[in-house]
C-alpha cells in the first residue's frame, strides 16, 4: 500500500504534465490555423499553374523536355523526405518514415541506389540510422518554410536529374486531408508527369482555343515552367507536412491530456481509499486502547 | 468602359485581384500591353514593373519574373514574388542591392554569378519602383 504522501506527490506530478500537454495542444492549434491559412493562400497559385501547364502540355510532344523523358537505365533514385523537426506528435513522423523506407527497399530490390534529401530533423535522423546516403539535409527549417526553401531543395534534384545523377525522384510527405487524417503520401516527381486538364470544365467555356499566342515558343516556355512546377509541388509538400504536423500534435496532446485526467481520477480514488484505510486503522487502535483501559 | 479581370498571385498570397482597364506586362520578349478581350496569350515574364490602369490611374507592381496567362478576358500573372509599389520595403531592397554588388565584385569561385545578377536586378527594379 503506497503512503498518503506518495500518492499526493504523484497526483501533483500528473497535474503538471497535464498543464504542459494542454498548453502544447493550444500552441499546436494556433500554429495549425496559420499553416492552414498558408495552404489556402497557396491554392490559387497552384491551381492556376496546374491549368496553364495542362493547357501547354497538350501542345507539345511527350518528351519535349529532359524533365519529362524517362531515363532508359535506372541506377539511382532520389527521395525527398519531408518530416517535422520535433516529436510529440503521435505516429505522424513514424508513418512517413516507414513509407519512405519501404519505398527505398523496393527501389533497392529493383537494383537502384537510393539517396535521400531530407527536410526536417526526424526524417534525417531516421534515414541516417537506416544507413542510406543523405545528399542534403535541412533541419530546423519547418518553422519558417518559404518558397525559396522549396526551390533550393528541388533545384538540386532537378540538376541531378538533368546530369543523369538521378534517374527517378520521389517526394514523400504528410498529406493534410483533415484534422483527423494525415496519411503519408509518396509522389513520383521526376520524370515529371504533366497534369491532365479537367475534362468536364475545359471545353464548354473556353471555345476555340487554337489561337493561343505563346511567347517565347512552346518548348522554351515549357523549359521555363517545368522546373518551377517541381518547386510548386515541393512547396505544397512542405505546407501540407507543416499543417499535418500541427494537426497530429493537437490530436496527440488532446489524447495525453485526457489520459492525464483519467490518471488523476484513479489516483484521487486511491488517495481517498488510502486515507480512509489509515483513519480506520487509527480508529481501531484508539477504540482498542480505550477497551483495554476500561477492561 | 470595358475591363479585364487582373489577378497577380504568388505562392504566399494574392497580390492584386481587380477589374482593370489595361495592363502592361514585362514579357521576356519585350513589354506588351493587354487590353480587354485580348486574344489568348501565355508569356514568360522577366523581372520588372507590371503596370495596370484602374479608373484612369496607373498602378505599379513589382514582379520577380514568372508568367502571364490571358484567357477569356482574365489575365492571371503568376510570380514567385510580387509587391505593389507602395508595399516595397526600400531599406531592404537597398541592402539587397549592396549585398549583390559586393558578391559580384568578389568574383570568386563560390559566387553564383547568375544568381547574384538576378538578385541585383530585382533590387534595382524594386528601388526604382519604390522611388517613383
Amino acid at each position: 500500500m503506497p503512503s498518503l504522501k506518495d500518492v499526493k506527490m504523484k497526483i501533483v506530478g500528473v497535474g503538471k504534465t497535464k498543464q504542459i500537454t494542454k498548453a502544447m495542444n493550444m500552441v499546436a492549434s494556433a500554429k495549425l490555423r496559420g499553416a492552414q491559412a498558408r495552404i489556402e493562400a497557396f491554392r490559387p497559385y497552384a491551381a492556376k499553374y496546374h491549368d496553364v501547364l495542362a493547357e501547354l502540355s497538350t501542345k507539345v510532344e511527350g518528351n519535349a523536355h529532359p524533365l519529362l523523358s524517362e531515363h532508359e537505365e535506372k541506377k539511382t533514385c532520389g527521395v525527398i523526405l519531408i518530416t517535422s523537426d520535433r516529436g510529440l506528435c503521435g505516429s505522424f513522423n513514424g508513418n512517413i518514415i516507414a513509407t519512405a523506407l519501404k519505398l527505398a527497399k523496393q527501389k533497392e530490390s529493383e537494383g537502384m541506389t537510393v539517396k535521400f534529401s531530407c527536410v526536417g530533423r526526424k526524417g534525417r535522423d531516421a534515414v541516417r540510422q537506416a544507413g542510406y546516403e543523405i545528399v542534403s539535409a535541412f533541419a530546423d527549417r519547418m518553422g519558417s518554410i518559404d518558397f525559396s526553401l522549396a526551390s533550393t531543395v528541388a533545384q538540386e534534384l532537378i540538376r541531378g536529374y538533368e546530369t543523369l545523377d538521378f534517374d527517378e525522384v520521389w517526394l514523400i510527405y504528410g498529406e493534410f486531408v483533415s484534422m483527423a487524417q494525415q496519411p503519408p503520401k509518396s509522389l513520383c516527381l521526376l520524370p515529371l508527369k504533366t497534369p491532365e486538364a479537367d475534362e468536364q470544365a475545359a471545353p464548354a467555356e473556353t471555345g476555340p482555343h487554337c489561337e493561343y499566342i505563346y511567347e517565347p515558343k512552346e518548348e522554351q516556355l515549357l523549359a521555363e515552367l517545368l522546373p518551377r512546377y517541381v518547386n510548386v509541388q515541393v512547396y505544397r509538400g512542405l505546407l501540407d507536412t507543416s499543417a499535418s504536423e500541427h494537426a497530429a500534435r493537437m490530436a496527440a496532446m488532446d489524447n495525453a491530456t485526457r489520459n492525464c485526467n483519467e490518471l488523476i481520477n484513479s489516483l484521487t480514488l486511491l488517495y481517498n481509499k488510502t486515507r480512509q484505510a489509515s483513519i480506520t486503522s487509527e480508529l481501531i487502535d484508539i477504540v482498542g486502547g480505550a477497551e483495554a483501559l476500561n477492561g | 468602359m470595358s475591363t479585364l479581370q487582373l489577378s497577380v498571385v504568388t505562392p504566399d498570397k494574392t497580390v492584386v485581384s481587380e477589374a482593370v482597364e489595361m495592363c502592361i506586362c514585362p514579357g521576356v520578349a519585350g513589354e506588351f500591353g493587354v487590353l480587354p478581350n485580348h486574344v489568348s496569350i501565355l508569356s514568360a515574364l522577366k523581372i520588372g514593373d507590371l503596370r495596370y490602369r484602374v479608373n484612369g490611374k496607373d498602378e505599379h507592381v513589382f514582379i520577380s519574373g514568372g508568367f502571364a496567362d490571358m484567357n477569356n478576358n482574365v489575365l492571371s500573372v503568376l510570380a514567385e514574388s510580387a509587391e505593389k509599389a507602395a508595399d516595397i520595403d526600400e531599406a531592404r531592397a537597398k541592402a539587397a542591392k549592396e549585398r549583390a554588388e559586393k558578391r559580384l565584385a568578389e568574383k570568386s569561385e563560390t559566387v553564383d554569378e547568375v544568381r547574384a545578377q538576378a538578385a541585383l536586378q530585382r533590387a534595382v527594379v524594386r528601388l526604382q519602383l519604390a522611388r517613383s
